[in-house]
C-alpha cells in the first residue's frame, strides 16, 4: 500500500492547521504510517502460514485461525489510519468551497467589491466549527479502534499458545501463534502512539476554544473601552494577519474604525 | 510492500487524475462522491485485496486427498472472486464521468474553432471556463449519474446473488465430480472477508445515496430555474 498517495492529498491540509495539528500529522506519518509500512506489515506477513496447530485434521487450522483472529491487527490499523487522516480533507474541501464562493461573488459584483471572507483560510465561523468537528471525529476514530482492538483480542497481549475446540477439530487442540513477542511490542507501540494522538487532539480542541473565548472577551472589552490594545496571536499558520482591526470591523461595520495598535507575532 | 500502482490491470492514480479533471464541472455532491469513492472504496479495496483475499485459493483447505476435487469445488463456490467484482465495479462506475468529459471536450472544440476564427475571447478564459450545467450538458450529466447508479446497484446485487448474501461461511460442502462423496471444505479467513464485504457494500450504498441526492438536486434546481424564467416572462 503506497501511503505516499495519502500524504500528497494531506500536504495541503498543513496550511490550515494549528501547530498542534502539524505535530499530530507528523506523528501520524512518521510514527504510525511509516512504522506500520516498514515493520508491522512484515511482522504480520506470515500470520496464517506460521500459525501451527498440533493436529492433522484438515480444516482445523483454518477454523481455529478464523476463531482467534476475526480481523487481523494490520487490517484494523490500516483502516484506522485511513479513517483518521480523512477528516482533514473536510477542512480542505471547506476552504475550497469558501474560495469558490468568493470567486463567484467577485464575478457577480466586480473585482473591487467587499470580500465575503477576509481570509478564506483563517479559522473563523463555519471553518472553525468544521476544524473542531474533524478533531472530535479523529478522537472518536482513534478511541474506537483502540477499544475494538482491546475488545476483540481481550487485551493487548499475545499468548504463545492458544487452545482451540472449534469443529472440525476432534478435541482440544494446541495452536501456536508466530512471533508473539514482536507482535506484542508493535501492538503496544501503535496503541501508545494512538493515545498520544488522542491527547494532542484534545489539547488542540482546548487551545482553539480558549483562543476563541479570549478573542471574544477581548473584542468585547475593546469595543466597550476603545483603548489601544495589543494582541498576540500564534496559530502556527502562515496566514496570520492583523486581528483587532478586523475584529472591530467584523462586529460593528457601521461605526468608524478606531485606531488600534496592532502587534503581530 | 504492496504497491499502489501494481494492483492487477488498473492504474488507480491515472483514473483518479481523470476523474478530478472532470469533477470541475460537477456539483458539490459530485465532489463529495469522488472523495467517498476514492478514499473508502479504492483504499479499502487496496488494503484488503492482496492481504485478505491473497491466499483464498491456496488456503482453501479440503478434507480429501482426491486430486482435482479442490480445484473443482473452489471453482464451484467462487465463480468470480470478490476482489475482481469490486475492481470491475469501480472501473464501470467511474466510466460515466468520461461521458461528461467527452461532451465537454466536444463543446470546447467548437469554441476553439470560433476562437481561431477570431470570434471568441482569449484561449485562457476558454480553458478555465467552467461550463454551466444547462441544456445538453445537464442531460449528459443526469444520464451519467443514472448509469452510475445502475452499475453500483447492479454489481452489489450480483455479489449478493453469487454468494447468497454478504456473509462467508466457514465450511462448505461439495460433491462435484471427481470428489468421491460429500467433502468438507474450509474457507480461509471467512470472518475478515465478511467484515470487508459489509464495509465495501456500505460504502457502495453511501455512493448510491449521494448519486440519488445529486439527481434530485439537479432536477429541483432545473425546475426552479425554469419557474423563474417563466415568471420573468
Amino acid at each position: 500500500m503506497n501511503w505516499a498517495f495519502l500524504q500528497g492529498l494531506l500536504s495541503g491540509v498543513n496550511r490550515y492547521s494549528t501547530a498542534f495539528g502539524r505535530v499530530w500529522l507528523s506523528i501520524v506519518f512518521l510514527f504510525r504510517i511509516m512504522v506500520f509500512v516498514v515493520a508491522a506489515e512484515k511482522v504480520w506477513g506470515d500470520e496464517q502460514k506460521d500459525f501451527s496447530c498440533n493436529t492433522a485434521q484438515p480444516g482445523c487450522h483454518n477454523v481455529c485461525y478464523d476463531h482467534f483472529f476475526p480481523v487481523s491487527h494490520v487490517r484494523l490499523w490500516a483502516l484506522q489510519l485511513i479513517f483518521v487522516t480523512c477528516p482533514s480533507l473536510l477542512v480542505v474541501m471547506h476552504v475550497a468551497y469558501r474560495e469558490d464562493k468568493e470567486r463567484k461573488n467577485k464575478a457577480k459584483h466586480g473585482e473591487n467589491c467587499q470580500s465575503i471572507y477576509q481570509n478564506t483560510g483563517k479559522k473563523r465561523g463555519g471553518l472553525w466549527w468544521t476544524y473542531v468537528l474533524t478533531l472530535v471525529f479523529k478522537i472518536g476514530v482513534d478511541a474506537t479502534f483502540i477499544y475494538l482492538l482491546y475488545h476483540i483480542y481481550e487485551g493487548y497481549d499475545f499468548p504463545s499458545l492458544i487452545k482451540c475446540t472449534e469443529a472440525p477439530c476432534p478435541n482440544t487442540v494446541d495452536c501456536f501463534i508466530s512471533r508473539p513477542t514482536e507482535k506484542r511490542i508493535f501492538t503496544i507501540f501503535m496503541v501508545v502512539t494512538s493515545f498520544i494522538c488522542i491527547l494532542l487532539s484534545i489539547i488542540e480542541i482546548i487551545y482553539l476554544i480558549v483562543k476563541r473565548c479570549h478573542e471574544c472577551i477581548s473584542s468585547r472589552g475593546s469595543h466597550n473601552s476603545r483603548s489601544i490594545r495589543t494582541h498576540t496571536m500564534s496559530s502556527g499558520s502562515t496566514l496570520i494577519a492583523a486581528n483587532t482591526l478586523k475584529l472591530g470591523s467584523k462586529h460593528t461595520p457601521e461605526t468608524p474604525a478606531p485606531s488600534y495598535m496592532v502587534a503581530v507575532s | 510492500m504492496l504497491n499502489f500502482v501494481s494492483t492487477p490491470a488498473m492504474s488507480w492514480p491515472a483514473l483518479y487524475a481523470q476523474l478530478v479533471r472532470v469533477n470541475r464541472h460537477s456539483t458539490s455532491l459530485g465532489k463529495i462522491w469522488l472523495s467517498v469513492l476514492f478514499i473508502f472504496q479504492v483504499m479499502v479495496l487496496i488494503v484488503a485485496a492482496e492481504s485478505v483475499w491473497g491466499d483464498e485459493q491456496s488456503d482453501f483447505t479440503c478434507n480429501t486427498l482426491q486430486p482435482g476435487c479442490e480445484n473443482v469445488c473452489y471453482d464451484q463456490f467462487f465463480p468470480v472472486s470478490h476482489i475482481r467484482l469490486w475492481s470491475l465495479q469501480l472501473v464501470f462506475v467511474s466510466t460515466p464521468t468520461l461521458l461528461v468529459s467527452m461532451y465537454v471536450a466536444y463543446r470546447n472544440r467548437g469554441d476553439k474553432r470560433r476562437l481561431i476564427q477570431g470570434q471568441e475571447e482569449e484561449l485562457e478564459t476558454l480553458k478555465e471556463r467552467k461550463l454551466l450545467v444547462t441544456g445538453a450538458l445537464w442531460w449528459t450529466y443526469i444520464c451519467s449519474l443514472v448509469v452510475r447508479l445502475l452499475f453500483e446497484g447492479g454489481f452489489m446485487y450480483a455479489l449478493y446473488v453469487v454468494y447468497n448474501g454478504f456473509q462467508m461461511p466457514r465450511l462448505v460442502q461439495c460433491n462435484q465430480w471427481p470428489c468421491p462423496n460429500l467433502v468438507d471444505y474450509f474457507i480461509s479467513r471467512p470472518t475478515e472477508k465478511a467484515i470487508f464485504t459489509v464495509l465495501l457494500a456500505t460504502a457502495s450504498s453511501i455512493c448510491m445515496v449521494l448519486n440519488m441526492a445529486e439527481v434530485a438536486y439537479l432536477i429541483a434546481k432545473h425546475r426552479v430555474q425554469r419557474q423563474t424564467v417563466q415568471d420573468k416572462d
